[in-house]
């Protein structure tokens, strides 16, 4: 069995620094709100619909009550009140919390043990319906079995759901067992989650819940058809990110993109604002039993994967550690990493089989998400296919859990059909190949991956001991994540966090904190 | 163009000069079949490649196959007679630009770079403009001679003409990835359209750069220059240098 050296109490150590990292931000964030989080309140209690601006209705109450100041006390406060005062369901009370001509100050009237007694059943609805999709997952799941790991995950993105529809079955027959709906690329920085169907995009193709359920749709038909359990994966991400969240957690998508610094690193989305709707999203997704994927893959995009190696491994405790205070266990958190070693550097395929090990062996229990490369990849698609068949080796060997395929088009367009169909064929043949390459080599004990393997420990190990030091927040503001720096009230959405007053009351919230 | 060198027609080089041998992969919408693999030949003969040999036919999702075909390609280009505009720049070392700023200019060359319209990818203009730069070669912010701002991804044309405005900006570089739809062009040609209204356009450079984007493509869009694929930031200051310090003093 191939493994390289690592020492379990570093390994413990950064749990340990981590779990201190992740503690100093959870106090901020059990003291505050966002607009984002109150409006996945109002949504999971199953508000709905636009206006004819196209404004999602939980914008409209939630935007009420931050500019009168009184989103403070969680807009459940006055969804409650309304209940309590005559509203005869749960959508007519938040139609009156946007609408009604008077705004209520919370003044007098019911206390906040009535509102919560007044919203228990619409809670307990709430929660029955995330748990009602779960269930419906893990019993297609017992009846359809998933592919073997390395999961093929390919993506789709051609802007018009139907045909990403059409995509996602055509990939699921040429062998992929995840598929991605990429999102628009300015979807990340809209502080409202669209309506609807859609059908034009850039880049890709805007997450909203109606798209949710036709590629649902499309996978569930194809899981039946191949006989093998195809699932979903959306991004949770950016300022709606936990709305995603639990949009994804009703319409039983089985995989999400969601990392606590990931917006605030490469979006420039206030760290705030980050780190409490990350938690927020996570405790949907905790109940709602999806799989994250977090994104650390990227910091190699914008730093050297050679030099930068330790700091991915950082940010991966990191991750684990606020996914944990979030109540997700450990076969949830797909902690990401990649194949982004400059090709031509010597013996760069022995450095990213040092890594691809390493994170495995730490994080033994987690589905771990592997990303192929991209910083490197040109339009010459011949080598391209090459570079993508050396990461498949590396994935299937390391026995990553979760693969998003390479594409040898990577430097050109988002993939065409016959992309998508020769990065499965060839994935399927160094898989198939190579099953049981792991197992049957061992690593010179002090060789280069296994020095490398040591080295990227110790490293992570210490840059884990300066942002403890210097405190997360002041961390990230001197660049120490993907060479990229961003203050504690800068970047966007930072209008949009607010402090809980003493009295806050959200009992959705509450609840999903209760049962993990 | 060369009177003395007669045009002569290139055909695509295989293993002969002028067989115009090609390789074409494409999909179909149809499952493989004798028929369909009739229609890849006619397909590909229709492209101008006579002889096609269709190299496999592969189901590539039901109801799609998918092909390769060699053949020979009858077409010819007649290089000789093409001009296609390039930026034409000395690429100078970097003790020549920053000499060059210091003693021609004696101020720094203020740049202001973004990802335009909807365009989160920052991967070019952080190429560009950021201290660490492409292939080894170091970004604008690393030069003592530039005042490099690079305002990030998903920016309003009119916020960046603002700030570049506000900061007496010597040039603008518009960085452009995504292309669906040619929303680069739009995007791109808007700002110099912006400019154009806003009165100043002749008063700053403006480059437009990206994985699609060429000298040509910049100039029909209104910008002073293109820079595609490869640009090391070294190119753009070297540009840069060329356009605002060696512009004689004696134009009036």
């Amino acid at each position: 069995m191939a493994t390289v050296p690592m020492d379990v109490r570093k390994v413990a150590r950064c749990r340990e620094i981590a779990a201190e990292i992740a503690d100093d931000v959870q106090g901020y964030i059990d003291a505050h709100t966002t607009v984002g989080v109150e409006r996945t309140i109002l949504r999971a209690y199953g508000a709905e619909g636009v206006d004819d601006q196209g404004v999602p209705l939980v914008n409209l109450a939630v935007d009420r009550y931050r500019e009168a100041g009184l989103l403070g006390r969680g807009i459940a406060t006055y969804v409650g009140r309304a209940l309590l005062g005559g509203a005869t369901t749960l959508q007519d009370a938040a139609e009156r919390v946007a609408f009604s001509p008077e705004l209520d100050r919370g003044e007098g009237g019911p206390g906040v043990d009535a509102v919560r007694e007044a919203l228990r059943p619409h809670t307990e609805a709430a929660l029955a319906r995330i748990d009602k999709a779960r269930n419906e997952r893990e019993a297609l799941k017992r009846r359809i079995a998933p592919g073997p790991t390395p999961q093929k995950y390919v993506i789709v993105a051609t802007g018009n759901i139907y045909d990403d529809a059409v995509q996602a079955k055509a990939a699921a027959a040429a062998g992929a067992d995840i598929v991605a709906v990429i999102r628009a690329t300015a979807q990340s920085l809209l502080d409202y989650v669209p309506h609807g169907p859609t059908t034009e995009g850039y880049g890709g193709t805007f997450a909203t819940q109606d798209n949710f359920r036709i590629i649902r749709r499309a996978v569930d038909e194809a899981s039946e058809e191949c006989g093998r359990y195809i699932q979903q994966t959306n991004y949770s991400s950016g300022l709606c990110m936990a709305e995603i969240a639990w949009m994804a957690a009703v319409e039983r998508l089985d995989m999400l993109l969601n990392d606590a610094m990931y917006g605030i690193l490469f979006r420039d989305i206030n760290m705030c604002r980050t780190f409490v709707d990350q938690y927020v999203s996570r405790r949907f997704v905790a109940r709602a039993g999806i799989v994250i994927n977090t994104g650390e893959d990227n910091y190699l995009t914008t730093a050297d994967a050679v030099e930068k190696a330790h700091t991915v491994l950082s940010s991966q405790f990191i991750n684990e550690a606020f996914a944990r205070r979030a109540g997700l266990r450990e076969g949830q958190m797909g902690l990401g990493h990649a194949y982004e070693i400059d090709p031509w550097l010597e013996d760069s395929f022995l450095l990213e089989i040092a890594q691809a090990q390493l994170v495995r062996q730490i994080f033994d229990r987690h589905p771990i998400k592997w990303m192929p490369p991209t910083k490197h990849k040109t339009g010459d698609i011949f080598f391209a296919h090459v570079h993508d068949a050396m990461f498949d080796l590396v994935g299937v060997t390391t026995k990553q859990s979760i693969e998003l395929l390479g594409m040898f088009s990577e430097a050109i367009q988002n993939p065409l059909l016959m992309d998508r169909y020769l990065a499965l064929k060839a994935t399927r043949y160094v898989f198939g190949a190579a099953r049981h390459l792991g197992e049957e080599i061992q690593f010179k004990p002090d060789g280069i991956v296994a020095r490398r393997a040591v080295q990227v420990l110790d490293e992570a190990l210490a840059l884990l001991e300066e942002v403890r030091r210097d405190t997360i927040w002041e961390a990230i503001a001197h660049g120490a994540f993907a060479d990229v720096k961003r203050t504690r009230t800068g970047g966007k959405g930072y209008a949009g966090v607010l402090e809980r007053d003493p009295d806050y009351c959200n009992p959705l919230l509450a609840a999903l904190e209760k049962t993990s | 163009m060369h009177p003395t060198s007669p045009a002569k027609p290139l055909r695509a080089y295989g293993d002969r000069e002028g067989d115009g041998m090609v390789q074409l992969s494409f999909v179909l919408q149809l499952p493989p079949s004798a028929r369909a693999r009739e229609a890849a030949k006619r397909f590909a003969e229709a492209h101008g490649i006579e002889e096609p040999i269709v190299a496999t036919m592969e189901a590539a999702a039901e109801g799609f196959a998918f092909f390769v075909v060699y053949g020979h390609s009858k077409h010819a280009v007649d290089a000789a007679s093409i001009d296609v505009p390039e930026v034409r720049t000395e690429a100078l070392s970097r003790e020549d630009i920053e000499h060059r700023i210091k003693t021609r200019l004696g101020r720094k060359i203020v740049v202001v770079g973004a990802c335009t319209g909807s365009d989160a990818h920052t991967v070019g203009i952080d190429a560009i403009l950021n201290y660490k730069g492409y292939a080894g070669d170091k970004g604008l912010e690393s030069y003592k001679g530039f005042e490099a701002y690079n305002l990030g991804a998903q920016v309003e044309n009119d916020q960046l003409a603002a700030r570049a405005r506000a900061l007496k900006a010597d040039a603008i570089l518009v960085s452009q990835v995504i292309t669906q739809r040619n929303c680069h062009k739009e995007n791109g040609r808007a700002l110099v359209e912006l400019l154009e209204r806003e009165g100043w356009r002749k008063d700053v450079i403006v480059l437009f750069g990206g994985p699609r984007v060429d000298h040509k493509l910049g100039l029909e869009l209104g910008f002073d220059a293109g820079f595609g694929p490869g640009t090391k930031p070294s190119d753009v200051a070297s540009y840069l240098v060329e356009q605002l310090c060696s512009r004689p003093a004696s134009v009036p």
